[in-house]
């Protein structure tokens, strides 16, 4: 029996405003417990919710990546439930109306392109954070009210892959915006995954099951892969699907039963009366618009048809919206765009690896890495040399300044390589016999004792083009 | 001091010609207070050393003469929150709850120099029109301590009616200031919807809450709203709309005159005491000699008012109220041994019955399955009133007919029987559920039993209500008569 797989993906994305969605708290991680909330996050008495403009600001900015239609009359929803993180007991978020709806984002699965279709988003707000120690339960409200934007996708994912492909486009997309920082590391991106297969012909969906923990883009394409497989053998087995919740187990790479669901929650949403209705107005829409940055995609291609970037190069650089502003920044300052490519996959990264930390947190800066690119293009330093100067600039250094400083500047001028060459070959006369025998060997060894003479500052290129034309002489 | 025979300009004066200082005012109001309290029950909580304290502050810094409210002591419903005073919502709940920021309306009230004299009882969650769902006591009306003051602010409505304070605020949801104000023969005005800032109001339904002054008067009436209106950041639904200083644009005894005036065949129909009838008959005849035209209208929709009003209230109840879950404050029940027991012992032990029945009624009709037909349902019958209400108002300056059915009823009588307590407020929750402005005020007596007539107005045309309600009783005395108990009569 042929299988045919649906993923449904729901994105949960933590906005980096400077205040929480509903109240002027701010949205600050790692105070202490309840430092940063107030009467509003409690749902104390009597506390009203007032909407933070820059929570819709940033979903419509969400909306416009994802090629989603902005709703431009909508409106807030209570989904209603206890629990201790939620003080209300209730969550403001949207329901019947959500902020946008049909978006889509095209994915790359091996070279074959494919559109995913997204069927709502919208903003909300993240509950608090429940701990348990020894006997006690302690609440901490410092996430309550972190604005959210729920991302739903349509039941269009078809493979494990697809789904990783998805979130990695989505992530990406998200990053240039501007309005999260999208890691699953740190919780601002978060993702629950529904998953089903049918027969292939069979036209309605099969029973899904949900999976939770999957802490990362390749645990979710590892879980899926899992539950894809489990499924199938389920149903050649003649057995049926439960409608279930399964938990993603990382050490042994399977899923395993958390709880059978039986029918739905019923959060019994209705209207916000707290919050007049939004009026998002096409002014606001086109000044969002007029702002947003160049998406991936388009600057890809940019790289690739204007700058003569390989698609490979392309998409590195275009992982982050900082690494792919360095780059164009760099390029403008006038540096080779394939030499500046090579740095930032090469060197630079190596570096961010190394210290772990994003690029924006250094002190690198285009200028300083297009002024050394620039300085190994005109033949003032050796890429040799480079190393030291790379070294110099991630430490905030001024390229030209460092290689002045240092006496870095490399010996190009043949007036004063030539007596130097002469001189090394009238002391070698063994090795030139060598070369006029054929022995190309030779040439490393004068090369090197030329290099040796200048102390390492000779350009290669020139003590190359003079060692071969007196050599032929 | 009792407050009969006073209202705010005569006191205003009495302040600034030192014939009363701001400390003997307010220490005589509480000595009056101790002295009628126990028969009236009006009161929850008393704010005595602050208020004192604060009297003597303005005493000191000298009354302010061009602001009348400067060193006059006033009470405040017990659902409105007052930082460092106990506000209970008369919910065992919130049982000696002391919150830690005051209401914008306490906030307005305190600049303006007023002196909050205490927290006054209602029902609880100011679910009720009785005052008798109050956790803590019974408030008895003014007039006859046999009888209900109403409610919910019938702890308001019976300290002003009483003597006890010049004014008092209220909330009003589907009609909890404007029946008590008829029950005690006083003057309440629900504003529009969005008029005041709810920040700091114990939320029963938010899309219908709104607070209110109940005075003796209606120019007192007038200067309080001005005092309490406008704009606030706290409340996304409060209104923009300009303030007009109300109570100056009263000196006109004719301003009815051309005014065309509506008066609902609905409100006349059964169940409305002959009595009522009568007396609103008489004040149609008062306004007509007074030179206004007064026809018979029509507000077909009406009659679905209560049954749309219980479901869409209740609903916002019970999930406004589900944050009394006994984990942050108010109420936590004993001897729970898990999570589930905390809300289910806490809120089956902190709320009373009403409250109970309101959060069962709402939740059933959210939930799915039955939101369509409860909930969506009645939000439409709620946008067939409001067009009602707006067909009527285009070609007529306001509306008028009773408060309520009856004059107050006894102690006792109707608690045991939701729905005959329910219908009582079947003249005011249509204002609620359109929002408009409604002024509820005194319009003669049945058996010595004050009756309350109801003039509903225009989105934020309160200066019409005002201006009618004012010219009426110039023409009438009603306003003069005041209760046997430590008065004149």
């Amino acid at each position: 029996m042929n299988f045919e797989t649906t993923i449904g993906l729901e994105v949960h994305v933590e906005l980096k405003t400077n205040s929480k969605i509903f109240s002027p708290s701010p949205v600050e991680f790692g105070d202490d417990p309840n430092a940063n909330t107030n009467v509003i996050d409690w749902g104390y008495p009597g506390v009203l919710p007032t909407t933070n403009k820059g929570v819709v600001e940033s979903g419509i900015k969400a909306a416009l990546a994802l090629h989603a239609k902005v709703e431009q009359q909508t409106h807030f929803d209570r989904k209603n439930y206890f629990y201790p993180d939620n003080p209300k007991a209730y969550q403001i978020s949207q329901s019947d109306k959500p902020l946008a709806h049909d978006g889509w984002i095209e994915v790359d699965v091996d070279g074959t392109k494919k559109k995913i279709g997204i069927a709502e988003m919208h903003i909300e707000e993240d509950a608090g954070k429940n701990t348990h120690e020894r006997d006690y339960s302690y609440v901490d409200l410092n996430r309550q009210g972190t604005p959210l934007i729920e991302i739903v996708s349509k039941p269009e994912i078809a493979s494990p892959d697809e789904a990783y492909a998805y979130l990695e486009a989505l992530r990406q997309r998200i990053q240039f915006t501007g309005i999260s920082d999208v890691k699953m590391e740190e919780g601002s991106m978060r993702v629950d995954v529904n998953i089903s297969v049918r027969p292939v012909g069979q036209t309605e969906f099969g029973t899904k099951t949900e999976l939770k923990n999957l802490n990362s883009f390749n645990y979710v394409r590892k879980g899926l892969a899992f539950e894809e497989q489990r499924q199938q053998r389920v149903l050649m087995s003649g057995g049926e699907i439960q409608q279930e919740t399964r938990r993603y187990d990382e050490a042994s790479g399977q899923t395993i039963l958390m709880r059978v669901k039986e029918g739905s929650d019923d959060y019994r949403y209705f209207p916000e009366p707290d919050l007049p209705a939004l009026q998002i107005s096409d002014d606001w829409i086109n000044d969002i618009n007029a702002s947003m940055p160049e998406m991936p995609g388009k600057r890809r291609d940019r790289y690739v048809n204007e700058l003569g970037i390989t698609d490979y190069d392309a998409m590195v650089l275009t992982q982050t919206k900082e690494m792919s502003d360095f780059f164009d920044e760099t390029v403008a300052l006038g540096a080779d765009p394939k030499m500046a490519a090579n740095y930032l996959q090469g060197d630079v990264n190596a570096f961010l690896n190394d210290k772990q930390v994003d690029l924006q947190d250094t002190d690198l800066t285009p200028a300083n890495l297009a002024g050394m690119i620039n300085l190994i293009n005109d033949g003032t330093i050796s890429t040799k040399m480079a190393k030291k100067v790379f070294k110099a600039i991630t430490e905030g250094q001024e390229p030209k300044a460092f290689v002045e400083e240092k006496g870095l500047v490399q010996l190009s001028d043949p007036a004063q390589l030539q007596p130097i060459i002469d001189g090394v070959l009238a002391d070698n006369q063994q090795s030139v016999e060598d070369f006029n025998n054929g022995k190309d060997r030779a040439v490393g060894f004068l090369v090197g004792q030329i290099m040796k003479q200048t102390h390492g500052k000779a350009n290669p290129k020139v003590v190359n083009q003079l060692l071969m034309a007196s050599l032929k002489k | 001091m009792n407050y009969f025979g006073k209202d705010l300009a005569t006191l205003h004066d009495d302040l600034l010609n030192k014939k009363i200082t701001v400390v003997d005012l307010v220490q005589q109001t509480f000595d009056n207070i101790d002295k009628t309290d126990p028969k009236i029950g009006a009161f929850l909580a008393l704010n005595k050393e602050a208020a004192l304290k604060k009297a003597a502050e303005i005493d000191a810094a000298g009354v302010d003469a061009d602001n009348v409210l400067s060193g006059i002591p006033l009470a405040i419903k017990d659902n409105i929150v007052t930082k460092g005073l106990t506000t209970t919502a008369a919910s065992k709940m919130l049982e000696n709850f002391k919150p830690i920021y005051d209401a914008t309306v306490v906030e307005k009230l305190a600049a303006l120099g007023t002196v909050n004299v205490g927290k006054t009882n209602m029902d609880e969650f100011a679910m009720g029109g009785s005052t008798e769902n109050s956790a803590f006591k019974i408030t008895k009306n003014a007039w006859d301590q046999d009888r209900v003051p109403g409610g919910s602010s019938g702890g308001s409505a019976a300290a002003v009616a009483s003597g006890q304070v010049i004014a008092a605020l209220g909330s009003d949801t589907g009609g909890s200031i404007r029946q008590p104000a008829a029950f005690n023969g006083i003057v309440g005005m629900k504003p529009t919807y969005g008029r005041i800032s709810r920040w700091g109001l114990i939320a029963f339904a938010s899309s219908l809450d709104e607070i209110g002054p109940m005075t003796r008067t209606v120019k007192d009436n007038a200067t309080l709203l001005s005092a309490l209106a406008g704009h606030d950041g706290h409340d996304l639904t409060s209104s923009t709309q300009e303030v007009p200083d109300f109570a100056a644009e009263l000196n006109d005894t004719t301003s009815v005159k051309g005014m065309k005036i509506g008066l609902p065949t609905e409100f006349l129909g059964e169940g409305v005491d002959e009595g009522v009838k009568a007396a609103i008959l008489a004040a149609a005849d008062k306004y007509r000699e007074l030179g206004a035209t007064v026809e018979e209208v029509s507000l077909p929709h009406n009659k679905y008012g209560v049954a749309a009003y219980y479901i869409i209230a209740s609903s916002e109840a019970s999930s406004n109220l589900q944050r009394f879950d006994g984990i942050r404050y108010g109420y936590r029940a004993d001897d729970v041994t898990n999570l589930e027991d905390v809300y289910v012992k806490s809120r089956s032990e902190g709320f009373g019955d009403e409250v109970k029945r309101r959060i069962m009624l709402g939740t059933f009709s959210l939930s799915a399955g039955f939101y369509d037909a409860y909930f969506k349902k009645a939000a439409q019958v709620r946008t067939l009133i409001i067009d009602d209400f707006k067909a009527v108002l285009k070609d007529h300056d306001f509306i008028m007919g009773p408060v309520t059915p009856t004059t107050a009823f006894k102690i006792g009588d109707e608690i045991s029987d939701p729905m005959t307590m329910y219908m009582n407020d079947i003249l005011t929750i249509p204002v609620n559920l359109a929002g408009l402005p409604g002024l509820s005020l005194p319009a003669g007596q049945v058996a010595g039993l004050p009756v309350g007539m109801q003039l509903i107005g225009r989105p934020f045309d309160e200066s019409t209500l005002y201006k009618a309600g004012y010219v009426f009783e110039q023409a009438t005395d009603y306003h003069n008569q005041t209760p046997s108990l430590g008065g004149q009569a």
